[in-house]
């Protein structure tokens, strides 16, 4: 089992992860790694309130993460990890090379940032970041729920499919 | 939108945000049955970073001087900003869960504080959610 899906999410815990993805895979398990939730006790209260009994939530710290993830990867039952940005994923997977690919779920407007998709904005230097995510091998796509097109990195970038 | 009574800031009890059109199909549901759809404002967080979704319901409470937020699912984001805001001031009370009948007992409930009419909702809405089966 392990980890099912590693995705990019700004809101980190929503309705689109616990219930839109966690369904389906039968997530029993929820990774949240982001270093300023990692650091405060009410933002880890805060996350944990928002997940249902039956899933355990582990929070972390990208160095964390990093060190951690064997032990997340071999857990007998399905889990989901989440980093809040780009640049968070591309550190975890320049730490674990056993990441083989990533789900861009939603990172939405902000200044600076030029729209992709409907739920994806970047700018240019996340860009680049999920463009060196991918040149180190791991398959990056958009994809807010499971029902919809897993929408390649190259067509994200482009725009074409706004 | 409303048929029964005037609209207006001063009129509005509550927020209510959630999911794509979640809080404008209940709001207009309200509406369609009692009229007083203008004690409530409906927000969509379509779009929103959660920055967004706390900001724009802490505009909407200023403008109103509403005191309760309904949200739909306990994950939700708008339920996590909602959170922030009701930790920041004692003033203010989140139903996370709503449905029509939570909304229903609450825009009649005018003569309780925000607070009391907030539980007396949620408990109305909770007892609205039955199972009937053919035995």
């Amino acid at each position: 089992m392990g980890i099912h899906l590693y995705r990019i999410d700004d809101r980190l815990i929503h309705g689109q992860v616990v219930v839109g993805w966690g369904q389906p895979l039968n997530a029993r398990f929820l990774i949240l790694v982001d270093d300023l939730v990692a650091s405060s006790d009410w933002e880890k209260e805060l996350y944990r309130m928002a997940v249902p009994p039956e899933m355990d939530i582990y929070f972390a710290d990208v160095d964390t993460a990093i060190k951690e993830h064997a032990r997340y990867a071999a857990d007998p039952r399905p889990g989901i990890l989440i980093a809040g940005d780009t640049e968070s994923m591309h550190r975890l997977a320049k730490g674990v090379k056993a990441i083989g690919s990533v789900n861009i779920g939603g990172i939405h407007h902000r200044a600076g940032r030029a729209e992709k998709l409907r739920y994806i904005f970047l700018t240019p230097a996340e860009e680049e970041q999920l463009r060196a995510l991918e040149a180190s091998g791991v398959e990056v796509t958009a994809q807010d729920v499971p029902s919809a097109r897993a929408v390649p990195l190259s067509e994200v970038l482009a725009g074409a499919s706004k | 939108m409303s048929n029964g009574e005037e609209s207006g800031p001063a009129n509005v009890r509550a927020i209510v945000i959630g999911h794509g059109d979640f809080s404008a199909g209940l709001v207009s549901a309200v509406d369609q049955i009692c009229g007083m759809a203008g004690r409530l404002v409906g927000l969509s967080m379509m779009g929103l970073t959660p920055e967004d979704i706390e900001t724009a319901i802490r505009a909407e409470l200023a403008r109103t001087g509403a005191h309760v937020i309904f949200t739909d699912l306990p994950a939700g984001s708008a339920t996590l900003a909602a959170r922030r805001i009701v930790k920041g001031d004692a003033s203010m009370v989140l139903v996370s869960g709503v449905n029509l009948a939570t909304l229903l007992d609450f825009v009649f409930n005018t003569e309780l504080s925000p607070s009391e009419a907030a539980r007396s909702a949620a408990d109305r809405g909770k007892a609205s959610l039955i199972v009937v089966e053919r035995s």
